[in-house]
């Protein structure tokens, strides 16, 4: 007995000697790194893009239908010749709704995959616990969903709205209407409340008051208390951040409580047309939202994606905002990859500013400085049918400043 | 890993009594075999055969595996269906990502998303003692056990078991994960602690410095393995199984199983935390979606998976339900959940011992077909 527990001592000895001498050699942090970044996979004919969307979880009902989008886009650069003469190569992965699992995924995509670009993510929370994967590999992300702003990684372009190009258009509205003071409705998590804190500086600057500031836990449906208190507070308008399954218990309480869109609308910025179905239409009537883009928007370029999307995923099937800033993203990636005539990321990036495509929203274009792309601010009503028509835009794509520079109330908020 | 690891396992073990399989090796030279060989596989064969990506993911499994450890002692061994060990993984990993945060930041400054979403001047006064390793370390292990410790006190005392345990274990992984979400200011949120640079001055974004974590990982598993034996061998580890098997019986024969009972729930708290601290330099982020009630509740399926009494059955669990959880969603991205969730079903109902149980059942078969 006692001779084995010195065999064990000894075996244990040498594992932590192995240990601490292998802990030697690594490069200290602030040394010039030896990390080269992954390297793309260029040898076939085909080029692999890599999608990391939830296709399980509370998120995969939204973020499904981004996958679908960018495989429409992929599908017609395919049909038109692929992009610098190899065709496109989609290798999908389930981010999960789970946020370690979008890190462990990205890093498979880029380093087993060596993918010449990523095309995902929805939820913030998301997109932080990827970044550092992106920014440590050098390798790309496109991220096609409106967020709360004051981000700008080097490895990630962002072709959702920040948000000078959907809260403050929407806050804008508001004021426009006569709407004196808000009611903040929110999930409790990143977005929503980056969002509201920003939407306290706009207010406080601009005369507005915010009567209060409410959040539910994501995936809850219990808002019989924050209902009344909105309704006791006689807020003028509700600037609604909910996402997903809440917005309906939402929209049916708010309904019920005898609150109307005539009275005291409610801006959401998270109820895009896919949303609008599932929440049921006689709930939303009226209401408005704030996106910079809709299936109604008129124009060519819309017309044929909406039939290429019906055509490839169903009649019954509309388009969105997320969707079509996906679908938007791989064809930007196109465009900035045969403008910089390699896949090679750093020339791909050296190459984005000024990159223009003519999108379903209208023709946008690359801000190179801020990887964010020139979007124009859409408010929208949603019909009786279900479909969301404007009623108010910007006039011209607005430049993206995603730490809200260009307005005096904001500077403290980054 | 399974040839070697069924020698260590004890008799005091399985439930019903099964007849004895004479080995001419003593018991602790054959322990001493397989900690030799699980060294082996870890640390000559695991990083000479696998990419650093791939490495990097076995290091996130065998911190799964750490945890896996202590609910092997505490649950297969004490019974405490320990449902909320989130908790204590959540409390070791947060205390060494808040470490890391602040060495990130230097001195004197604020970790980047608290400049972000609080809006804070200063530090929170809670905080700042984690800017030192010689604090921040210890307490990874040391903050767990001492909760465990105020837990198990007023619980196993009060004669609290079974299910109203395990409810108890759960309400306070929930309201731990309720707690980080809403100090977004000061604990990151939903997005939890991430993007980190450096672990003690070294590089993360260095693949040897990443190789070098996996390495302190296999270290640290191998010794709460040693732990974990050392405990289930002592006179200690009889007494747990008797207290598992019969409180009352312990109770009369002059024990307190309610301290008995404590040691099992603050070392396994302890383990937790240390495999909390070592999966954030490994994975690189530490979230409430880690902690919360459902990763609790799929720490104990690894370790039923496994096999819980024995050992190395909560390792093996623990290691391949992570493993099957990566390659099935890559081979079937859209449909893995079913799949993972049919494995769980498949165990559970044909191998209720776990996986660990397999070897000694082919035998069973074969020599039934023997005879």
């Amino acid at each position: 007995m006692l001779a084995d527990h010195g065999r064990r001592r000894t075996a244990l000895a040498l594992v932590l000697a192995t240990t601490l001498a292998l802990a030697g050699c690594g490069s200290k942090t602030g040394q010039n790194a030896s990390a080269v970044g992954a390297s793309v996979d260029t040898s076939g004919d085909a080029v692999k893009v890599g999608l990391l969307n939830s296709l399980s979880g509370t998120m995969a009902i939204s973020e499904v239908t981004v996958r679908d989008a960018i495989l429409l886009a992929v599908e017609e650069i395919n049909a038109a010749g692929g992009v610098l003469g190899k065709k496109i190569e989609p290798i999908s992965e389930d981010g999960a709704s789970d946020w370690p699992t979008f890190a462990e995924k990205a890093e498979k995509l880029i380093k087993e995959n060596a993918v010449a670009a990523v095309f995902g993510c929805w939820t913030s929370a998301s997109r932080k616990a990827v970044k550092p994967v992106f920014e440590e590999n050098k390798s790309l992300l496109f991220y096609p969903v409106q967020y709360e702003g004051l981000e700008q990684s080097p490895y990630i372009f962002y072709t959702g709205a920040t948000t000078n190009q959907q809260i403050v258009p929407g806050l804008d509205y508001l004021k426009s209407q006569g709407k004196t003071s808000v009611y903040l409705v929110g999930s409790d998590y990143v977005f929503p409340r980056t969002a509201n804190k920003i939407i306290k500086a706009y207010a406080e600057a601009n005369g507005m008051k915010v009567l209060g500031e409410d959040y539910a836990p994501l995936g809850s449906t219990e808002f019989g208390t924050i209902v009344n208190k909105v309704k006791a507070a006689k807020a003028a308008a509700v600037f609604n951040t909910l996402n997903g399954d809440s917005n309906v218990a939402f929209f049916k309480e708010y309904k019920s409580a005898g609150l109307t869109a005539a009275g005291t609308p409610v801006v959401s910025v998270s109820i895009a047309e896919e949303e609008v179905k599932s929440i049921g239409t006689q709930y939303l009537a009226d209401q408005l939202t704030a996106w910079n883009y809709y299936q109604t928007t008129p124009g060519a370029a819309n017309q044929k994606f909406v039939a290429a999307y019906k055509a490839k995923y169903g009649a019954d099937k509309p388009t969105s905002d997320p969707m079509e800033a996906a679908y938007v993203s791989v064809h930007l990636w196109k465009a900035m990859v045969e403008k910089a005539g390699s896949f090679e990321v750093e020339k791909v990036k050296a190459a984005a500013d000024g990159v223009t495509y003519d999108a379903p929203e209208g023709l946008v274009t690359v801000d190179g400085a801020t990887q964010h792309i020139h979007k124009t601010a859409r408010i929208g009503k949603v019909g009786p049918d279900g479909l969301i028509t404007e009623v108010w835009n910007s006039g011209a794509p607005l430049k993206p400043d995603p730490y809200l520079k260009g307005y005096p109330w904001a500077t403290g908020l980054s | 890993m399974t040839a070697t690891t069924a020698p260590s396992t004890p008799d005091t073990a399985a439930r019903a009594p099964t007849p004895q399989r004479r080995r001419t090796l003593g018991r602790p030279a054959r322990a001493a075999i397989g900690f030799a060989s699980g060294a082996l596989l870890l640390f000559a064969l695991a990083p000479s055969v696998l990419s650093d990506f791939r490495l990097s993911l076995l290091a996130k499994y065998l911190c799964l595996a750490m945890v896996a450890v202590g609910i092997g002692l505490a649950w297969g061994r004490g019974g405490l269906l320990t449902l909320g060990q989130g908790v204590f993984f959540g409390l070791g990993g947060y205390a060494m990502a808040m470490h890391m945060k602040l060495a990130d930041a230097g001195p004197a400054q604020l970790p980047d998303f608290m400049a972000l979403y609080g809006q804070l001047d200063e530090l929170p006064w809670w905080w700042r003692p984690f800017a030192s390793p010689w604090f921040a370390l210890p307490a990874t292990v040391l903050l767990p056990m001492l909760v465990a410790f105020l837990l198990g006190s007023l619980v196993f005392r009060r004669r609290v078991r079974g299910a109203y345990f395990a409810i108890l274990s759960q309400a306070l992984a929930a309201a731990l994960v309720i707690f980080l979400i809403g100090q977004q200011g000061t604990t990151g949120g939903t997005n939890g602690l991430t993007d980190f640079q450096g672990f003690f001055g070294y590089d993360l974004d260095d693949p040897v410095n990443q190789r070098m974590v996996y390495f302190i990982v296999a270290g640290g598993l191998l010794l709460l393995l040693a732990l974990a034996r050392q405990l289930m061998h002592s006179r200690y580890g009889e007494l747990l199984v008797a207290v598992r098997d019969g409180e009352e019986r312990v109770r009369f024969l002059g024990h307190n199983p309610a301290t008995v009972k404590l040691v099992a729930y603050v070392v396994a708290a302890g383990m937790a935390g240390l495999a909390g601290a070592l999966f954030v330099p490994a994975v690189g982020i530490i979230n409430p979606a880690l902690i919360g009630v459902v990763p609790s509740i799929e720490f104990v399926v690894g370790v039923a998976v496994g096999g819980r009494a024995v050992l190395l059955g909560p390792v093996l669990g623990a290691v391949a339900v992570a493993w099957a959880r990566t390659s099935l969603s890559e081979e079937f991205p859209a449909a893995w959940t079913y799949l993972q969730g049919l494995l769980f079903v498949v165990v559970v109902a044909f191998l209720p011992g776990g996986l660990a149980a397999l070897p000694a059942l082919l035998r069973r078969r074969r020599g039934e077909v023997g005879t």
